[in-house]
């Protein structure tokens, strides 16, 4: 039987808010246990919540940029349950009126081709702290810094058919997040966390399957693997004569696999209720129009206007475009250079690559964009050929110059492009290849155009990289045709 | 000077007459003698009330006295005071002392009045009779067999027994009021969102509203105009001036229109209340006030529907105490569960494990539109009879009780208990104040008169509730027992 695959996400991004959703304490990763949280945080009897209104922009910012209805009036509830890093005994939460209503996002795929996804919803909430089961010896530590750290949990329609269409929509909301500035989007520290809901149904078939909640999927790479694991479990349970029931489970990237951590039975009943110590939320159009104006270019509106516009590729516009630091580091690259798609290849190619190595992110590069541009430049304007533009961004990576010319002149790397001495090594390297020539010369005419490879090679070493290619490649053939 | 009303020490104080220091002794050793037999306090901070009263004597020597400064007074051991334990009359926080001062306290503190400690009250607010708090009874200074009324029992028993001149109270659904009444002081509870809920340990978070308990309106007039105002820390506290309310206290009632609810003088009115009620009244009359019957249509439904919602809220709010970060723990639990279930069952009173049981019902899955969204609804119901009645009179009055004070121990079953606050309780589902004042004694028992008002209206309730203070004297009678004592 063919299966179809049905996928929606929910994906928790922590908002770079500087204090709290609910209190003053700060928010900052990596304190020392239990030192970033208040008495709010700490649930002492007698506190109560205040609202950041930080949060509430950044929640605003989210639905406008996936062109979601804002809800004028949003609120509030109580999510209770017991866990020892839970210090109410309830989540805040919005359960009956989010922020955010639907809305939409667009995803690339990798052949280039786009999907409307459409989002449920959005809501504002607080995050609970941390369990820390090693170093306390059969007991369980708490630290509460983490405690109302404010979330945005981002809830889309069952719209994905694929693990990789699952990525892409990842990938479309962590650009969206970083582009708008609401979230770091960091995965390994947890600034963007991520629930997937799989089922499968017979091709054709109208109704949805029952599905699982795959929870802590925390990157990228772990929701394919969860998504491919979790669907051939269903597909082969169902084919097998049993049936998905409907339950949580846990995705284990070490073994690769999803385990199950309670069924539909088991679950919490929650018991929202709207929270009596919080007003509603009300937005009014004059402050959802300040936020719009306050929206940068995002990433759908930069993609096609680098497709549209500077002429890139549907691919290389939508790698450039996911994140806004690379998005930014090529318009830079671009204005100093003028070339587009000069521009893309070098911050996608040897710029990504040289990054990637040494596990930088574009914003640390230590080769700036003006540096990059110039070197570009010096490309197009024939100062110096492909292979000492390598060299050039090797000695600026390096530190060692300020400007690619300043590097082109210490390592004289400034391309010959005196015909009389391009004239004069050519004329060498023929002297020296008797062989070679009278081969070339016996050669099929077609088979001529390859073999004038060796030669090239000969003169651009006796010239230390620095002729022209092209130049002698075309004075070389005028030169060895005569001998014909 | 225990015979003074708070405006007579305030008098006193800026006069020289005596001193702070002098005068916090005096309530001190009070406390002392005579407490033992009352049971209203769980904790009296002497040393730190003398310290208190210290720098209160010296900033008025250096001119920077304000007109509370010196003043003592109680707390309902439901407002945190840093370094000091805040118990909420429950065993589970019985260990727990407060690292930080509600928005009350700290505004107390600055007006320069001085803590006495903390008095006894029904656990987490909870009962109408101060029988259900871990620190024992509180006995009613004007019969000792007979309760205080609650949940601030241990407020109104210690003001009406001279060991303060005056406390703080808190009120869900009557818990300010009815006590007042039952002892025979003056009680206000002011409109949500008039008095900072940051500190105080919450019950019933939309019904919850603290406010002064003491010998007269006039007193009442002078601490509310400290504590009320808006608060940052608290979202639902109201953005809105605060008036002088003693100011306002001398204007004349006539023409003054004053409706009585038909609702609040049915079955169930003990006639000695009534007739006391309509005394008072006709007091009021006699003072150039008009009275016509209006009627609350949607009263019979408040009791209910308070049941449903502050239950709810408390179960909620009472999850934090869970054994894993303060209050009472269960020694070696042997898991998570059993660490969760015995610090609970150990830590809390049968009336709050009876109000979280109702409430983790009504909000639970399939049953939470029938009780918790119909409740709301109703108490929209109630509201809006308020609003109305208020079209056309000015305020409302009623009897606090419809009983006086009962006997310890004489009501078992907690719905006749819950019958209580059948005129109190339908003021804290619409949100406005009300005061209840002394009017009378019935079988040597005190009698309160309720007055209402709509939203924000505290500056008319005590100018109203001043003038018959004025025309009358009950609110300045007092118990034998609070003569018995130096």
């Amino acid at each position: 039987m063919q299966w179809e695959t049905v996928i929606g996400l929910e994906v928790h991004v922590q908002l770079a808010t500087r204090s709290k959703i609910f209190s003053g304490a700060s928010t900052a990763f990596g304190a020392e246990p239990n030192t970033q949280a208040c008495a709010v945080d700490l649930g002492l009897p007698g506190v109560l919540p205040v609202l950041n209104e930080q949060a509430v922009a950044m929640a605003v910012q989210f639905g406008l940029a996936v062109h979601a209805d804002i809800a004028e009036v949003s609120v509030f509830d109580r999510k209770n349950y017991f866990y020892p890093d839970l210090p109410k005994g309830y989540q805040t939460s919005q359960m009956y009126h989010p922020i955010v209503g639907p809305g939409d996002v667009e995803i690339t795929l990798e052949d280039g081709s786009t999907k409307r996804i459409r989002i449920h919803h959005a809501h504002l909430e607080e995050d609970a702290g941390k369990s820390l089961h090693e170093d306390f010896h059969g007991m369980t530590g708490i630290d509460l810094n983490r405690a109302g750290t404010p979330l945005l949990e981002i809830v889309s329609e069952p719209d994905m058919r694929s693990a990789k269409e699952a990525a892409a929509y990842l990938k479309a909301i962590h650009s969206i997040v970083t582009y708008l500035g609401i979230s770091d989007g960091n995965m390994a520290e947890g600034s963007m966390r991520c629930d997937v809901n799989v089922s499968v149904r017979p091709k054709g078939q109208e109704a949805f399957g029952t599905r699982a909640e795959i929870k802590n999927v925390n990157s990228f790479r772990f929701v394919e693997r969860a998504i491919a694991f979790e669907v051939e479990r269903q597909i082969e349970l169902i084919e097998d004569g049993g049936s998905v029931v409907q339950e949580t489970r846990l995705f284990d990237p070490d073994r690769d696999e999803t385990r199950s951590m309670r069924t539909k039975e088991e679950a919490n009943d929650y018991r929202y209720f709207p929270c009596p110590d919080l007003l509603p939320v009300v937005l009014d159009q004059a402050y959802l129009d300040h936020l719009r104006g306050q929206l940068p270019e995002l990433p759908a509106d930069k993609r096609e206007r680098f497709q549209n516009e500077l002429g890139l590729s549907a691919y290389d516009a939508n790698v450039i475009s996911a994140s806004r630091d690379m998005a930014e580091f090529f318009e830079a690259v671009h204005s100093e250079c003028g070339d587009a798609k000069q521009a893309a290849n070098w911050v996608q190619g040897e710029l990504s690559g040289a990054l990637n190595r040494e596990n930088l992110s574009i914003a640390n590069s230590p080769i700036s964009a003006r540096q990059l541009g110039e070197l570009i430049s010096r490309v197009l304007d024939d100062t110096i050929n492909g292979k000492a533009a390598k060299e050039v961004f090797q000695a600026l990576w390096n530190g060692q110059g300020e400007s690619a010319d300043e590097v082109i002149d210490a390592k004289g790397l400034k391309q010959v492009t005196d015909t009389g001495a391009i004239e004069a090594m050519i004329d060498q390297v023929i002297a020296d290849s008797p062989a070679q020539v009278a081969q070339y010369c016996d050669s099929e005419p077609e088979k001529r155009g390859k073999m004038i490879g060796y030669f090239v090679g000969q003169v651009m070493k006796a010239s230390r990289g620095t002729a022209n290619p092209q130049q002698v490649n075309g004075l070389l053939k005028e030169k060895l045709d005569a001998l014909l | 000077m225990y015979e003074k009303t708070l405006t007579q020490l305030a008098a006193a104080l800026k006069s020289g007459e005596f001193s702070s220091r002098e005068l916090t002794a005096h309530y001190l050793q009070r406390i002392e003698q005579a407490d033992g037999k009352l049971n209203s306090f769980i904790s009296v901070t002497a040393e730190q009330a003398l310290k208190q009263a210290e720098v209160a004597d010296n900033a008025r020597a250096a001119g920077n006295a304000g007109p509370l400064a010196g003043i003592p007074l109680a707390l309902k051991d439901i407002f945190c005071t840093q370094g000091v334990k805040t118990s909420c009359g429950s065993k589970m926080l019985d260990n727990f002392i407060a690292p930080y001062n509600a928005t009350v306290v700290e505004k107390l503190n600055a007006a320069g009045t001085i803590s006495l400690g903390k008095t006894n009250m029904d656990e987490f607010a909870m009962g109408s009779s101060n029988e259900n708090s871990y620190y024992g009874p509180v006995k009613n200074p004007w019969d000792l067999t007979a309760v205080p009324g609650g949940s601030s029992g241990g407020s109104a028993a210690a003001v009406a027994a001279g060991l303060v001149p005056a406390a703080m109270g808190t009120d869900t659904g009557g818990s300010i009021r009815q006590p007042a009444a039952f002892c025979g002081i003056t009680g206000l509870k002011p409109t949500y969102g008039r008095v900072s809920r940051f500190g105080i340990i919450a019950y019933a978070s939309s019904l919850d509203q603290a406010g002064p308990m003491a010998r007269s309106a006039e007193d009442c007039a002078h601490l509310l105009g400290v504590i009320a105002g808006h608060d940052g820390r608290d979202s639902t506290s109201v953005a809105r001036g605060v008036p002088d309310y003693v100011e306002g206290l001398n204007a004349p009632l006539s023409g003054l229109k004053i409706g009585l609810p038909k609702e609040y003088f049915g079955d169930g009115l003990d006639p000695d209340v009534e007739k006391a009620v309509r005394e008072a009244v006709k007091v009021y009359e006699s003072l150039g006030a008009t009275v016509r019957e209006v009627s609350l249509p949607h009263t019979h439904y408040a009791i209910p529907a308070y049941y449903v919602i502050a239950p709810a809220e408390a179960s909620s709010n009472l999850s934090r105490y869970d054994g894993v970060r303060f209050g009472h723990r269960c020694d070696n639990p042997s898991d998570l569960i059993d660490l969760y279930t015995r610090s609970r069952a150990e830590g809390f009173g049968e009336e709050v494990k009876r109000r979280i049981l109702i409430g983790t019902h009504t909000l639970s899955e399939g049953f939470f539109d029938a009780y918790y969204t119909k409740a709301q609804q109703v108490r929209r119901l109630i509201r809006q009879d308020f609003l109305d009645a208020f079209e056309d009179v000015d305020v409302l009055m009623g009897p606090a009780s419809p009983t006086p004070a009962f006997d310890l121990g004489a009501k078992k079953d907690p719905v006749s208990m819950y019958l209580q606050d059948i005129y109190t309780i339908a003021v804290n589902l619409a949100g406005i104040p009300g005061i209840s004042v002394p009017a009378g004694l019935a079988g040597g028992r005190p009698v309160g008169l309720q007055i209402l008002g709509t939203h924000f209206a505290e500056a008319q309730l005590l100018n109203v509730a001043h003038q018959f203070q004025q025309a009358t004297d009950w609110h300045l009678q007092r118990p034998a027992f609070a003569e018995e004592y130096a």
